[in-house]
């Protein structure tokens, strides 16, 4: 695969600081934040959390937080990404995913460009690889990929100089939702060591799902996932997770957080499930199923909900619910990882902006 | 068939250790060849002749062409992906002097016209090709086809390859009628119900990568539907590609029982698995039968060693560049394998100790033409001279410019492989050579060569008729 062109980040991107923080704040999780010299991740793309290890992981929460922090302030946007050209390329559709994402390049100067491409061109017209080019001969820096086809941001990687975020690709990973689910549970708890997560619904075709397991279990997590047998590949055995086919016996296990999948109407019509009713009864958590979570437990929701399916408005809305907080968190992790990644000056004070 | 023209003809292959399977030949002799056949196999045979009607084979083993069952030549149809020329140039560079190419082209190779076009375009190839033919009008899997006339015309057996016939019944009249001529039917074992949209095996990796899985019991299920209906027809049925442990276990238990089955094994199903799809989605490690895991590869190579599986059979795949070049979920299935198939041979099977040469080269000969019944796969006074001469310890490295396929779809792209094709002859003429010394050919010598080796025919597609 020939390289067409070659960006000279050094030039553009000086090493980068934790972001600044104003005088009396907390030190950003110190205790859990092996400093890599430069300030650096190890990876040079965000393709998925697999293989992350967990200096990266811990890095990006803690810097995360910081950014948590500026989203508060009166002026929410901060300089490092400035010049930085970032290319949401959005295949699917999606609304929380791409809005979070290009807020986050705002929040930090990037210049942003969207294209979206409607689900019929990915099989027909022109190919990823030729309109990837032709962004790239745009002179962009970054591309934010939402696809499909699992395995399309590697292609983008094999294919183009840009930095690659995976913004979702098929029933892959979604790395960036993985993370802002674990950011929120470490914010609740600073350590995920021994912390029991259960995920419940249909892993087999979530991306979500397959992100969360390989971060959480990077951090020391314990994880769980239940579902009905079709929808759970019997093999996620094998890599270090709990498999349930009833609801009860995988809250027995005790549970400290619960990520509550959307459950996508079509797999009724493809014989996963005979009804959504039928889900619901054996797999909705109400409001005494979660009862029966830890004291102190999170509940989550990637969203978009389906209300009294998956899940009743009771739990979503109740006091352990920390579905919006994941969105919110969803802004600091992405403008984390993209600072972490593309590099830039560090955020500069509140006057600065 | 008598051939001199514009290829040189070679009169003796001198030196070389001769391995024969079908005659237990196995030892340094020379071959002498008149008229395009074989005219005798001794030592000192070819003393005194002039040299450069002589090919100077000490080191090499000097063995019959190698017959390949299944590859896609995609001709009619596909001419940019490739054609029966150059096909079949890829094959010779490979070794393969008879290649027996699948009906799915554009149109399908369904009727005796079809089938007359493709005989009438391989008189212009450098080795031979033996079309066959489908099993259903247009491969569609509703109609027989005129499997009589196509037999008439030269096709050599008979598949639907890759839209395996779903209707059982369908499948049983096509087997009785097909014994009425004593052909093979060749099944692509697979059961759409169960893989229809996958793109990779069904397993740990498959579950990983969000990818659609093709299960093992897809194929499997397929096997044991085809073996009962063998049974039943008394039709001589052959399963393509076999992938899966329990496909291997299914042939043997059939062939216990007095079934007529064969069955054919890919180079790369002997050597690549599904993990390796994990490293970075590569669309040229996307193929039908998906590469399965290390179990089934251990079950595959011992199912050669112990016969169940009859041969070994490239299912050399051409695809264009674009095809390849993208998304794994929308790539094509396929990858090439004719020039690559020795050296991934000799990796799977002889780097490990399973195998010896005599009995690879077996796979690749005499046991591959029995299949269809084939005059091919032999070294003995009469046969066709249709040998290839290779360095058994030679290496080259695999790249796009020393593929000669017009596509370069193959997994070992970077391979470093082990065996290197010297000479090529069909019909008693150079069709591919090649002296240079390869990677670092640990037996390379300053062996002197005659003239005929610095002939300017070889390795480029010639453009003179064979015959």
């Amino acid at each position: 695969m020939s390289k067409t062109k070659t960006i000279d980040r050094a030039a553009s991107s000086p090493p980068a600081n934790p972001p600044a923080r104003t005088a009396g704040e907390q030190p950003v999780a110190a205790q859990t934040v092996t400093p890599t010299g430069d300030g650096r991740l190890r990876i040079r793309h965000l393709l998925g959390l697999e293989g992350v290890c967990r200096e990266d992981i811990e890095r990006i929460l803690a810097t995360a937080e910081s950014f948590k922090e500026v989203l508060d302030r009166p002026i929410k946007k901060v300089p490092p990404l400035r010049g930085q050209t970032i290319v949401n390329l959005f295949y699917e559709p999606s609304t929380r995913t791409r809005i979070s994402f290009e807020l986050a390049e705002k929040r930090l100067s990037a210049d942003v460009v969207n294209f979206t491409a409607s689900a019929s061109s990915v099989q027909k017209g022109e190919s990823l690889r030729d309109t990837v080019k032709n962004i790239l001969a745009m002179k962009t820096d970054v591309i934010v990929i939402r696809h499909p086809c699992p395995g399309a941001p590697h292609f983008l990687t094999r294919a183009t100089d840009a930095i690659v975020l995976n913004a979702g690709d098929g029933a892959h990973e979604h790395p960036t939702q993985g993370l802002l689910d674990i950011y929120t549970i470490w914010e609740r708890w600073r350590d995920l060591q021994g912390k029991r997560v259960l995920i419940v619904g249909d892993v087999a075709h979530s991306r979500v799902a397959r992100s969360n397991i390989w971060g959480l279990l990077t951090m020391g997590a314990e994880v769980s996932i239940c579902g009905p047998a079709t929808l759970i590949p019997k093999s996620f055995a094998e890599i270090g997770v709990e498999v349930y086919t009833d609801i009860d016996k995988a809250l027995d296990r005790g549970v400290d957080a619960i990520n509550v999948l959307r459950i996508q109407r079509e797999r009724q019509s493809s014989s996963f499930l005979p009804s959504l009713r039928e889900y619901s009864r054996l797999f909705g958590i109400d409001a005494d199923r979660a009862r029966r979570l830890r004291p102190g437990a999170l509940v989550m929701h990637p969203g978009p909900m389906n209300r009294g399916v998956e899940i009743t408005s009771e739990v979503a809305d109740g006091p352990a619910s920390v579905i919006l907080d994941q969105v919110t968190n969803g802004l600091a992790v992405r403008m984390a990882v993209l600072y972490l990644l593309c590099g830039g000056q560090a955020p500069a004070s509140r006057e600065g902006e | 068939m008598s051939v001199q023209g514009a290829r040189p003809g070679v009169r003796a292959i001198v030196g070389g250790r001769v391995i024969d399977p079908a005659s237990g030949h196995d030892g340094v002799a020379d071959v002498l060849i008149a008229d395009g056949c074989v005219e005798r196999v001794g030592r000192g045979a070819g003393a005194g002749l002039p040299d450069d009607t002589v090919v100077h084979a000490e080191g090499l083993i000097v063995a019959p062409g190698f017959v390949d069952l299944h590859v896609h030549l995609r001709e009619p149809g596909r001419e940019d992906e490739e054609t029966v020329e150059t096909g079949s140039a890829a094959g010779v560079r490979g070794g393969f002097t008879t290649v027996c190419c699948m009906p799915n082209t554009e149109p399908a190779i369904a009727d005796q016209e079809t089938v007359r076009f493709v005989v009438d375009r391989a008189r212009a190839a450098l080795g031979k090709v033996h079309p066959i033919g489908a099993i259903t009008k247009d491969r569609k899997g509703e109609a027989l086809a005129e499997i009589a006339e196509m037999v008439s015309a030269g096709a050599v057996a008979f598949s639907d390859d890759g839209a395996p016939v779903a209707n059982a019944g369908l499948l049983r009249r096509a087997m009785e009628y097909a014994r009425m001529f004593d052909v093979t039917l060749v099944s692509h074992a697979e059961t759409p119900d169960l893989s229809r949209d996958g793109v990779m095996h069904e397993g740990v990796v498959s579950a990983k990568l969000g990818l659609r899985g093709m299960p093992a019991i897809s194929e499997e299920i397929c096997v044991a539907r085809d073996i009962a209906l063998s049974r039943l027809t008394g039709c001589h049925l052959h399963i393509a590609h076999v992938s899966t442990a329990d496909s291997v276990g299914l042939v043997r238990a059939a062939k216990g029982d007095g079934v007529r089955v064969t069955a054919e094994v890919t180079p790369h199903h002997l050597i690549l698995t599904d993990d390796l799809i994990a490293r970075d989605f590569d669309p040229l490690l996307k193929v039908n039968p998906p590469l399965r895991t290390q179990r089934d590869v251990d079950a595959l190579r011992q199912g050669l060693l112990d016969g169940t599986i009859d041969c070994i059979a490239t299912d050399h795949a051409p695809h264009a560049e674009q095809e390849k070049d993208g998304e794994f979920d929308l790539a094509s299935f396929g990858m090439t394998g004719l020039e690559t198939a020795l050296g991934v041979c000799h990796r799977a099977l002889i780097e490990t100790g399973l195998l010896d040469w005599p009995l690879l080269v077996d796979c690749m000969t005499r046991r591959a033409a029995a299949v269809f019944g084939l005059k091919a796969g032999r070294i003995e006074p009469g046969a066709d001279a249709d040998i290839v001469c290779f360095d058994p310890n030679g290496q080259w490295q695999v790249t796009v410019q020393t593929l000669a396929s017009k596509s370069k779809n193959s997994p070992f792209l970077g391979w470093t492989l082990t065996g290197v094709i010297r000479a090529t002859l069909v019909d008693g003429c150079m069709v591919y050579q090649d002296w240079s010394a390869g990677v670092s050919s640990p037996s390379e010598s300053d062996r002197t060569r005659s003239s005929i080796h610095r002939s300017p025919v070889a390795k480029s597609v010639g453009s003179s008729p064979r015959r």
